[in-house]
């Protein structure tokens, strides 16, 4: 310190330099500022116009009805039914595959160079192109597995897509558990597998489901594997009821029926000259959005649901 | 092992080559034995030759020697770094949960004498047998009860009638049962910090434990919870072999029978706790317990 300290001329300029250094916190936040905005007001901007347009056909009728040449009377009740239903399988085979190896990588695989190797490629596996998945599954579950193009066919290809997701998810819900967690498991004579199934995955549902969710709200949105496997764009039909009257009461000739998604419908509408069905087009596409939404919101629910009992 | 050990302990030999003559050998490495006393001590574990290797290539425990005798409570001490909760953590093989770590030589268990660190012993039998309590509490996000029973549940007990009177012993056992009697279903994150720690004792000692480990257990809590822990670890030597970490000279000197003092990996004293504190034979060790560094 010099012997100037405190005096008033020191602390002038210690006010002009804080000034002087402040002067970037104000540019950077109106960056800031304007980056946010640019993204939140885009997407709204989206939203409204999608909103604006379809809002006259979002009706009851809208969402039982086939698609039809009559723009006026054509709904997305096929397409809504096979959504569901591919997102049905697509859950029940990409998540217990995903959890499990996401188990796998981080409690059980040696630490070497192959279990890199593996790590990196999931992670890599996220951003392959989606169309890809869809040749993938084209040659492997249509033509090799004979699935033909069918609900399973689809549901097994999102599966496939989403399981990166699922992983990376997976993994990280299950290292935010503390290793203190694990020790004191261990300590009382856990094996490794009670370990994981009393204690690190339930303490990790949370981040778990977020991620399936998460990787799910992808799926749900995805035109082009589903269109690679051969969806159809006209469906006047509903798959085979999984519930029927005879024993043994439930049936599974849903899986291989025909059908149509979501996004498949809106695009064929999209391609249509006519303005009507463009109006059915952005219904459709609010439908999406919403369903995706509420998809999120349910994990952000179930996020804070299962957090607020587990705190480290 | 942490660096900054090493540099106090180089200024510390020349002071005292150039200024005393040092009263034994100090760098000769205490045997380990238990010190020949009218009350002959039965042995319960003894370590022998025991040498630890992080990741396979940093030696953290060089040739120790160190016999626990059977319900008594024997301290270990030492600056941060010298390798006493490694040393503590072979006991119940804490250390195969990590990739790469190495032992060489032998933890013996009496009556049986098995060697715990052979090859042929599975580390979930040792901690069967040998249960640890941890440097911060670590109870589990479940109920208080649930905690306590965790223990029998991963050895198959189900009978509830059962589980209640195992669990209230180690609530009792761990001084905690009446604080706790009323809200057996509650989350034991609600507890205080020293219930939470009691309530880790608890879980240890459901499961009848031949050994008990303490890894510096009141290194996070106040002085009035500290006070309760050495208050349940004097209680609990009646029953059970205890062996503590603790960097709480004072509490070893209060709660432990035998004090084995550590540094740089190796044992350097060991004795009767009185006889450590009052008139160690190694220049070390008096430079430690009377605070010249650590």
């Amino acid at each position: 310190m010099s012997d100037l300290s405190g005096t008033p001329d020191q602390v002038g300029a210690i006010r002009a330099m804080i000034a002087r250094h402040k002067r970037w916190d104000m540019i950077f936040s109106m960056i800031g500022l304007v980056a946010m905005l640019v993204g939140v007001i885009t997407l709204l901007a989206l939203f409204l116009d999608l909103v604006l347009d379809g809002y006259g056909r979002l009706t009851y009728d809208f969402f039982t009805s086939f698609p039809s040449r009559h723009a006026a009377e054509a709904g997305i009740l096929s397409a809504w039914v096979g959504t569901t239903l591919v997102m049905l399988v697509t859950a029940f085979a990409g998540v217990p595959l995903g959890v499990a190896a996401a188990i796998y990588l981080e409690e059980y695989a040696p630490r070497n160079w192959m279990t890199d190797l593996i790590e990196i490629n999931v992670t890599n596996l996220a951003g392959v192109p989606s169309i890809v998945y869809g040749l993938l599954a084209l040659g492997l579950f249509v033509y090799q597995l004979n699935l033909g193009q069918s609900i399973l066919a689809a549901g097994l290809t999102l599966a496939l897509l989403i399981l990166p997701v699922v992983i990376v998810a997976t993994r990280e819900a299950i290292r935010a558990v503390p290793g203190a967690i694990r020790e004191a498991a261990y300590a009382v004579g856990a094996t490794k597998w009670q370990t994981v199934a009393h204690h690190v995955l339930p303490y990790s549902t949370a981040g778990i489901l977020t991620g399936v969710i998460i990787g799910m709200a992808r799926a749900i949105g995805e035109t082009a594997p589903i269109i690679t496997i051969g969806a159809l764009t006209f469906i006047a039909f509903l798959p085979p009821s999984p519930v029927t009257a005879t024993p043994p009461f439930v049936s599974f000739e849903w899986l291989m029926a025909p059908f149509t998604v979501l996004p498949i419908q809106m695009f064929s509408w999209v391609s249509r000259p006519q303005a009507a069905f463009l109006e059915n087009a952005a219904a459709t596409g609010v439908v999406i959005i919403v369903m995706t939404l509420a998809m999120n919101a349910v994990a952000i629910w179930l996020r804070y649901r299962f957090r607020k009992r587990i705190k480290w | 092992m942490k660096p900054e050990i090493q540099p106090a302990v180089r200024k510390a030999k020349p002071a005292y080559n150039s200024a005393m003559p040092p009263r034994a050998e100090p760098d000769t490495v205490a045997s380990g034995a238990l010190p020949q006393t009218a009350a002959r001590p039965v042995l319960k574990a003894q370590a022998k030759n025991l040498n630890f290797y992080y990741g396979g290539t940093v030696q953290a425990l060089k040739n120790i020697n160190l016999d626990l005798a059977e319900k008594q409570v024997t301290a270990l001490i030492g600056p941060s770094g010298c390798g006493k909760s490694t040393f503590l953590r072979c006991f119940n093989r804490m250390h195969d949960l990590y990739p790469g770590n190495r032992y060489e030589g032998e933890i013996l268990i009496h009556p049986d004498n098995i060697n715990i660190l052979g090859k042929n012993v599975d580390p979930i039998e040792v901690r069967m047998r040998i249960s640890m309590v941890f440097q911060k509490a670590n109870p589990f996000p479940k109920s208080i009860y649930e905690n306590v029973a965790y223990g029998l549940r991963v050895r198959d007990v189900k009978r509830r009638g059962h589980l209640d009177d195992k669990v209230e012993e180690a609530l009792r056992g761990a001084a905690l049962w009446d604080e706790v009697k009323d809200r057996l279903p509650d989350l034991a994150f609600n507890l205080s910090g020293g219930q939470q720690q009691r309530l880790c004792i608890a879980r240890a000692l459901a499961t009848d434990p031949e050994i008990l480990l303490f890894d510096e257990p009141t290194s996070a809590l106040d002085p009035i919870a500290t006070a309760s822990i050495e208050e349940l670890i004097a209680e609990l030597k009646q029953k059970i072999t205890i062996l503590i970490v603790t960097h709480n000279m004072q509490q070893a000197a209060r709660v432990s029978d035998y004090t084995a003092f550590m540094h740089l990996g190796e044992l350097v004293e060991f004795g009767d706790t009185n006889t450590i504190f009052t008139n160690p034979s190694n220049k070390r060790t008096e430079d430690y317990i009377t605070g010249r560094y650590g």
